[in-house]
Formats: C-alpha cells, structure tokens, sequence
C-alpha cells in the first residue's frame, strides 16, 4: 500500500462548512485500473480533482510515483485528464488539439508531431488530424480528448465520468477501447463513474464511495459477491435483504419469519435476540431443488415479470420479500401469482451486512 | 394581414427615408463645390490637405494603441472575473458603464488637475505623456463597448473546463490566454477594437482640451469654418464606419466553431 504509484492518504475536503471528503485512502498500484464508482454528490469529482490538483485537500497528502505532490499546481503534476464535456479546444484543429501538451512542454516539432501521429492511429482516426471539434461526433471527440491527454505521456490518466454524454452503442464500445488503449500503455488509470455496469466490466478494482468516503475497495468480483456494507449491496446489482433474529450467535442460529436459517459461520459480535440484515443476490436462489442449496424459506408468489430470457419472480414471505430470477425455458410455463413456494438458496450465499 | 404588411413596408421605407435622405442629401452637397457641375472637388480639397492627413494618422495611431491597451486590460480582467470572481461580474459590470455616465470632460479635468507638470505624476509636461494620458482616457471611455464585447466572447465557451483541459496539459497563464482564450474570443475582441476605433477617430473633448492634434479636432475646426469640405469628412467618417462594421461581419465567418458549450 504504501508502495502504491498513487497513494491517496487520509484526504480530506470541506467546502465552508461541509466536508465533501473524509478519510479517504487509496493505493493505486503502477498499471492498474481503478474506478470511482457512486452516486451523485458523494465526492467522485471531488477526490480526483484533488488528485490533479484544481482542489487542495483540508487534509492528508496526494503522493505519486513517491513523490509528494500535494502542493504542486496541476501544470507540474504530468497528469493526463478527460472531462465529461471534452473540453477539446474550439480553435484548434484535432492535430494541435493532441500536440498542445507537448507544444507547452517544448518537444521539438518533428518528434511532435510523429507523437501525434502515433496517438492518431491509437485512437483509429488516422484521418482526422486537420478538422475542427466541432466537425467530429462526441465519441470521436472524447478519442480526441483522450488521446490529446495521452500524448505527452503522462504517469497517471484520470478520467471523470468520460462516456456518460454518449449514447448507450457508443459508450460501450469506447469503454472497451479506453481499456483496452490502457493496457496496452500500461498506465495507471482512475476512472469515475455512477454507472455500476461500466465499472464492473473494465476495472481491476472498484472503490464504492458514498457520502465522502470509501465505503469498499475491492476486485469487482469481490465487490458484487461479498459487499462489505449494506450501501454497497444495494448500489450495486439487485438485491433482497432479509430481516433476521439472531436466536443462538455461537451456532450462527437466526431466524427469520417462520424459518431458522443456520449460518456457516458463527456471529461473533451479535448477541441472541439482536436482529440483523442478510443479503441475497436474485441470482443465487431458486424455486426447485438444487443440489448445494441447503436452506429454505416459504411463502407466497405476488408477482411474476416476464423480462425476455429471464423470469423475475417476488416471492412474499410474511415481513420478508424475496426476488428471484430463473431462465425463461419454453417447457415450463411460468408460475401464477398467488401459488405457494418455496425458495431454495444456499447458506453460504447468504450475506450478513453491516449496517 | 394584407394590412399588416402594407403598414411594416410603410414603416420600413420611412426609416429608410430617415436614414438615407441626410446621408444623400450631405453626399450630394459635398459634390457641388464646383459651380454648376457635381464633382469631387471638396474630397480632393480634404485629403490633400496635410493637416487630414496629420491628425487621421495621429487618430489611426492612437487608436491602435488603445485598443491594445484596452485587450490588454480587458481579456485577462473579464477572464479572470468569469473563471475564479464570478460574484464580482455584477460590480464590474456598474464599473465599467460608469464612462457612460460620467461625461469625458469631467475626466480630462480631473487629469488636468492630477496630472500637471507640478504633480508627482506629469504625465502633461511632455507631449507623449499626454498621448499616453490620451491613451488611457481613451480606453476608459472605450471601456463599456469592450468589456461586453470580451464578455459576451466567452459567455460562448466553457472557460472553466477549457482552463482546467491546458493547465493539466502544463500551460500556464500566459499560454492559456494567449493560444486558448483569446483566439476563442478573438471576433468579440476585434468588434470591440472597431468600436474603440470608431470612438477614438471622432473624440472631440480630450483631444482637444489635452491639445493634442487629433482628427476630432480638425473635424470640428474645419465644421467652423468652411462649407463644402465639412460634407464630404461626414461621408468619409460614415464610409470609414461601414467598413469597419462590414470588416466585423466578414470576421464572424471565421469565428472558432465551440463543439464544446457547457449543457
Ligand atoms: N465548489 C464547490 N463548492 C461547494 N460545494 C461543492 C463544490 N463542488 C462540489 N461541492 C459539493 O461536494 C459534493 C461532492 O461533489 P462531487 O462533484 O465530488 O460529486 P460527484 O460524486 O462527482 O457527483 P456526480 O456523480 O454528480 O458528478 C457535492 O455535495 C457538491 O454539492
Ligand atoms: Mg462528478
């Protein structure tokens, strides 16, 4: 950790009275593809603009490749950055656009512009060097926003929220390029953004934020399957929380509704007759049978929607409701509403929250 | 609705009329020095005269130098107002129309006063002090047409975001200003160049009580005294006017297309 190319050290940010940031630390590994994934407001924007320098921390340090840069202006930092809007510059055309930085670094004109050259071919718009912003769709101008940011090879990229003035196609597929130019370079990368899909499907690691701080830094892998917090388990992907009485901590006993569920691991710090919060992700529950599911809860079916390959099915079960999803299988028609059922999961899917 | 249209013809030919006739009345007046026959005789008379061409150079010269000063003033001041002050726009604003409000001969004779050959700043002991002095008071009174033209400029980007995209980049003030923020306003600045032109070549009140030979001056003296020569300088200033707005027209062609404006 604290070897980490970006270490981001107990930051901290109020604007006036309100603090925006709190305590939040992050090692960024050399290479590696981090993103900031969150709701509106919960300081996203916020802790990235103190790592490029617009915003100085109230407190902590910014540290990169070692070196402490808190106090340094972003035009010594050696940064690359892509913005929402852009921001490529009106009067340039799409060469000077990707040459600026290094025009502003003093590179010698021919080196210049063979980088740019280069960055060009990366972004795969050869031939679009002499026209306008204004004369390029969003996605190519954000390629363009990219490149320029890549050009004067920076030691950290940091990208706030790059693809979400895009429409749904486009966002997908520059993704998938953005990462895939990543790696190639092997830059150290943060991304921001609030959508869930986005940061699952390219990131090495995902850092859950909400209201200031890092509710869970983890692989997307860990993320989705053992969310750390209650907060985390709802932003990302569906999910049915069940309330439960612990009935015996030591055994891992708890009940809920009618049932008692036996944990696989005892409940350390719960005392009997505590309630407490258990998540289950849709896809880890079934109707029927299956081998490995152990537990069960029953109830009655109050609502069944057909979502093309998938059946959503809610299952009531007294003070507890449960989603759940099978595949749409022409053989078997769908349940009725109203129909008694029993849900089928296994104990060790079952998630104990912190609240 | 036939009516309707009728009256916006009637309306429109009377504004016309308003405008033109004096302009054809004045451009016919001005080619009848010569009895009997029109002629150019009155715009020969003007341009060869030394004393034009002395003090529409002066103008020309001096004009040039305010608008420098004025962009000089100006761009970086409406910038940094819009980027880190926004809340001080309302204030800047009231200040800058105060040269409207307050009449230049008030100004000049509060220069007179502060500024004399006894002052601590004698900027009237020399005559290049009192160009300079010219100068300054000029781009006060420039200053209400070239702050809302700068303004208006770059309402029509994304300064913020533009200035944050070249500092990561590792540009500094000065090439932010130079190779981003002005090239972006540059057709809002040179309409407000025009305008400070078009004032600074027909001021009459500081040119003449700093006593500088200015064309403001000359027009005024030669008003007083001769018939035809007046009428043909109204319509060389009128000429001089429209090509500047026509140069202002052809400019906005080329104005930087802004892909970027803020949502
Ligand atoms: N200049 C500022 N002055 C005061 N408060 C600010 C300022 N900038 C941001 N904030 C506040 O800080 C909080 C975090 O803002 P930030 O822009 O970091 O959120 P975000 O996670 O990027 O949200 P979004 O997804 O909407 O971009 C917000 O509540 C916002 O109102
Ligand atoms: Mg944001």
């Amino acid at each position: 950790m604290a070897d980490a190319f970006l270490n981001i050290q107990s930051v901290k940010n109020d604007y006036g009275a309100t603090t925006v940031v709190q305590d939040f630390n992050l090692g960024v590994e050399a290479g590696e593809f981090v993103s900031f994934l969150g709701p509106s407001g919960c300081g996203k924007t916020t802790v990235l603009r103190i790592v490029a320098g617009f915003e100085t921390p109230s407190a902590g340090a910014i540290m990169v490749g070692g070196r402490d840069v808190t106090n340094l202006k972003p035009n010594q930092r050696n940064i690359g950055m892509v913005f929402q809007a852009y921001a490529l510059f009106p009067n340039l055309t799409v060469a000077q656009n990707i040459g600026f930085g290094l025009k502003v670094a003093g590179v010698p004109r021919a080196e210049a512009n063979a980088r740019v050259a280069e960055m060009l071919d990366i972004i795969r718009l050869p031939e679009f060097g002499g026209r306008y912003p204004y004369q390029l769709s969003g996605g190519q101008q954000q390629r363009v926003a990219l490149a320029r940011a890549l050009a004067p090879k920076p030691k950290l990229l940091l990208l706030d929220e790059p693809l979400s003035a895009l429409d749904a196609k486009v966002r997908v597929s520059l993704r998938e390029e953005i990462r895939s130019i990543q790696k190639k370079l092997g830059i150290t990368t943060v991304f921001v953004t609030h959508d869930q899909e986005e940061a699952l499907s390219i990131s090495d690691r995902i850092v859950v934020m909400y209201g200031g701080k890092a509710e869970q830094i983890g692989t997307p892998f860990e993320i989705y399957n053992r969310p750390a917090t209650r907060f985390v388990a709802n932003f990302v992907g569906t999910l049915n929380v069940l309330e439960g009485t612990v009935t015996d901590a030591a055994a891992g006993k708890v009940r809920v509704g009618e049932s008692e569920i036996v944990l696989k691991q005892p409940l350390s710090d719960a005392k009997a007759g505590a309630t407490l919060s258990l998540a289950l992700r849709p896809e880890a529950i079934s109707l029927g049978r299956r081998p490995g599911h152990d537990s069960s809860l029953s109830g009655l079916i109050s609502d069944v929607s057909f979502l093309g390959s998938v059946i959503r099915i809610r299952v009531d079960l007294g003070k507890n409701a449960i989603s759940l999803d099978t595949f749409n299988s022409p053989a078997t028609p769908p349940p009725t509403v109203g129909d008694k059922a029993v849900v089928n999961f296994a104990a060790s899917d079952l998630l104990v929250l912190a609240v | 609705m036939k009516a309707g249209r009728t009256w916006a013809w009637l309306t429109f030919a009377a504004g016309t009329a308003y405008f033109f006739i004096p302009l054809i009345a004045t451009l016919e007046f001005s080619m009848r020095m010569r009895r009997g026959i029109y002629s150019f005789d009155a715009y020969q008379v003007v341009l060869g005269d030394v004393r034009f061409q002395q003090t529409f150079g002066y103008s020309v010269l001096v004009s040039i130098f305010t608008i420098l000063l004025g962009v000089l003033i100006v761009v970086p001041a409406a910038y940094w107002i819009r980027l880190k002050m926004p809340y001080l726009r309302p204030v800047v604003e009231f200040i800058t129309l105060l040269p409207l409000i307050i009449p230049a001969i008030v100004i000049v004779f509060g220069y007179i006063r502060m500024y004399g050959s006894n002052s601590p700043l004698p900027f009237l002991a020399t005559a290049r002090g009192t160009d300079l002095l010219l100068i300054i008071g000029y781009a006060t009174l420039a200053l209400p047409y070239m702050y809302r033209a700068v303004d208006t400029g770059l309402r029509t980007i994304d300064v913020r975001t533009l200035t944050e995209a070249a500092q990561i980049l590792g540009a500094g003030w000065a090439t932010i200003i130079a190779r981003i923020i002005l090239p972006n306003v540059l057709i809002a600045v040179l309409s407000g160049a025009f305008l400070t032109f078009a004032i600074v070549i027909g001021e009459f009140t500081m040119a003449s009580l700093l006593n500088r030979p200015a064309f403001g001056p000359y027009l005024q003296n030669i008003g007083a005294n001769r018939a035809y020569e007046p009428a043909a300088l109204a319509v060389i200033a009128f000429a001089i006017t429209w090509g500047c707005m026509s140069v202002i027209q052809v400019l906005s062609r080329f104005a930087p297309k802004s892909a970027n404006q803020p949502n």
